[in-house]
């Protein structure tokens, strides 16, 4: 990291620099300031964390929700399995351990002054900072889908106040019967690469007790997805012909979304009117870590693999989904394992520690493919000098075969997901 | 390679001016199991409690995953992944809380 890329990094949000007070003084080996930007899987998981290991660092979480709404176990809630309520949580488990929560938005960063100025007009001083701040949509990369289409289209990719996963559930409810949903899928990279599958798998599971002759039309711009196999045996086993999934190479992309008319509109322009639309749109990183050229072209932040820090801007560790960690996929259980190694490589440094420096990262993605049927992906990933990678010889899918054989795997793996869901969710905010 | 591993433990511990408020510290690389077995291997829901297990059954246990000579859904890709090293830590740890 040089000089230069921090002061370029400096001018691009050097508006507000001057008029920000001083840093102030490092209080090395007694306390210092640990802000954090966003309290979802990374952030509230960095911010208990560093609360019980560092007792003596403050620490402020800085989040615009009330409570935060998870993804994940959202698609159980379109399956007719969980509630709202069910995958809400609170942030007064963070602020009984000493976490000073701001309801509020980042809406600035000064990498110079060290201070984040939020949405309300107040700056927040940082000795380090974690941004975690998830992903944006890149509205209107599909023609026509900006904020209001999604109000007819939901992306119900971001939890956000619960709005869109309870509008894709409503719409699915009035579905008429035999009637067509639509998903449109994007190309890598984006947030939770078996999500849209699993998404696919629980909407059946609800349609066939509800709407039995009702169809699903999946729309990818791939040609190949994560966990393919498993999901596509589920669907053959349990859903019979009502899924249909279109790759990339069969004209699956879909470019343009016509919602006053309900269209799908592909990449040779052919069209497919569906009931419900569920647009889950190409993303790049949050728009905090893009307009403060954090981020690179790629819309994503590149970072240091053994601490996080942001190759742009010194003291900022950016992790989660908004950082360029392939192979590491981005998914809630990653950014919570590297949110651990990031406080930990911040706060050493601060106290004149050197950082761990052999570290792991950790993945597994549960998906459920319908009652009782659960399967799962895990990566066992490290740090290289290039970036990162997958250890040799571990990791992987669960097995394949007839159901017949695997049911009670998949129904041990569907109460290991719940299991999952309930520890990890705990480790974030208990 | 364990002293670095342990130095979020080591410098939890220097910084610690009020004990009792902190919890047991745990090593980085123990801190990927707290996803399904609890923040401290207490064990949660399906998923069994591996704080306090034997040292000795819980390499042997380690090895029969690694070799898929024991029944596992998930295990036996887990344990691969680490390093004989890290096993190590991880057993001290486990065996080291209540
Ligand atoms: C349908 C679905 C299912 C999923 N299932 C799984 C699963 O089973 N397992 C799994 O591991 N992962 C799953 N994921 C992926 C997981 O949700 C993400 O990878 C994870 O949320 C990433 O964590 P993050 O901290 O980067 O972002 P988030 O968890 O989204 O947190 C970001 C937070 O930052 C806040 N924020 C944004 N901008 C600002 C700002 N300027 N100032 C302050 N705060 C801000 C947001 O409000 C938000 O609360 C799923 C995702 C989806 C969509
Ligand atoms: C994704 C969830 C998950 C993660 C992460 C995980 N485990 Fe497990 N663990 C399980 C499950 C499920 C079992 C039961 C065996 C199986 O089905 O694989 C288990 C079993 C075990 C057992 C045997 C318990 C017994 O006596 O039956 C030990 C020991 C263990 N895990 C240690 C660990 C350690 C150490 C880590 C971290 C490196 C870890 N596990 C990470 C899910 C997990």
């Amino acid at each position: 990291m040089t000089i230069l890329t921090r002061r370029s990094f400096g001018a691009l949000i050097g508006a507000s620099a001057a008029t920000l007070a001083a840093p102030s003084l490092l209080r090395a080996n007694t306390t210092g300031r640990l802000v954090i930007i966003g309290g979802g899987f990374g952030g509230a998981s960095a911010a208990r964390f560093a609360r019980i290991t560092y007792p003596e660092v403050e620490v402020t979480l800085i989040e615009p929700y009330p409570t935060f709404i998870t993804c994940p176990y959202g698609n159980l809630i379109l399956g007719g399995k969980r509630e709202l309520p069910q995958i809400t949580h609170s942030y007064d488990g963070l602020r009984a351990r000493g976490v000073t929560v701001l309801q509020d938005r980042a809406a600035d960063i000064d990498p110079v002054a060290k201070s984040v100025r939020l949405a309300s007009g107040a700056d927040v001083g940082y000795d380090k900072l974690i941004v975690s701040p998830g992903i944006g949509l890149r509205w209107g990369a599909i023609e026509g889908y900006d904020e209001a289409a999604a109000q007819i289209f939901p992306h119900a990719w971001m939890g956000g106040d619960g709005s869109q996963i309870t509008l894709l559930r409503q719409q699915l409810e009035a579905l008429p019967e035999g009637g067509v949903v639509g998903l449109a899928i994007p190309g890598n990279p984006f947030r939770c690469p078996p999500g849209p599958y699993e998404r696919i798998s629980m909407i059946a599971h609800y349609l066939k007790q509800a709407n039995p002759t009702a169809k699903i039309l999946a729309f990818d711009a791939k040609e190949g997805f994560s966990k393919q196999g498993l999901f596509q045996d589920t669907w053959a086993e349990l859903y019979g012909d009502m899924i249909e999934w279109v790759p990339g190479n069969q004209d699956g992309k879909i470019v343009r979304v016509d919602v006053e008319n309900k269209l799908f509109i592909s990449e040779f322009g052919e069209e497919h009117r569906v009931d419900v639309g569920n647009v889950i749109a190409p993303q790049f990183a949050a728009a905090i870590a893009r307009d403060t050229g954090l981020a690179d072209e790629s819309g994503w932040v590149p970072v240091n693999s053994r601490t996080f820090e942001a190759n742009a801007a010194a003291d900022i560790h950016v992790i989660g989904d908004a950082n360029i960690a392939a192979p590491l996929p981005k998914s809630g259980y990653i950014a919570n394992s590297t949110s651990k190694t990031a406080v930990a490589a911040a706060l050493a440094e601060m106290t004149g520690q050197p950082a761990p420096s052999d570290p792991v990262y950790f993945n597994t993605c549960y998906s459920h493919g319908g009652a009782d049927y659960g399967f799962s992906v895990v990566g066992v990933f490290r740090p290289t000098d290039e970036g990162f990678a997958e250890t040799p010889d571990s990791g992987g899918i669960s097995p394949r075969g007839p159901l017949s054989e695997l049911a009670e795997n998949r129904r041990l793996e569907a109460s290991y997901a719940d299991a999952w869901y309930d520890s990890i969710t705990r480790d974030m905010f208990s | 390679m364990t002293r670095i591993s342990l130095i979020a433990a080591a410098l939890g511990a220097s910084l610690l001016a009020a004990p009792a408020f902190a919890e047991q510290p745990t090593p980085l690389i123990a801190q990927g199991c707290a996803g399904c077995h609890g923040q401290s291997g207490e064990g949660q829901g399906a998923v069994a409690r591996i704080a306090g297990y034997d040292r000795d059954a819980f390499l042997a246990i380690w090895q029969e995953f690694r070799d898929n000579s024991r029944p596992a859904t998930i295990m036996n890709r887990i344990a691969p992944g680490y390093t004989d090293e890290e096993v190590q830590i991880l057993a001290d740890y486990f065996a080291s809380i209540q």
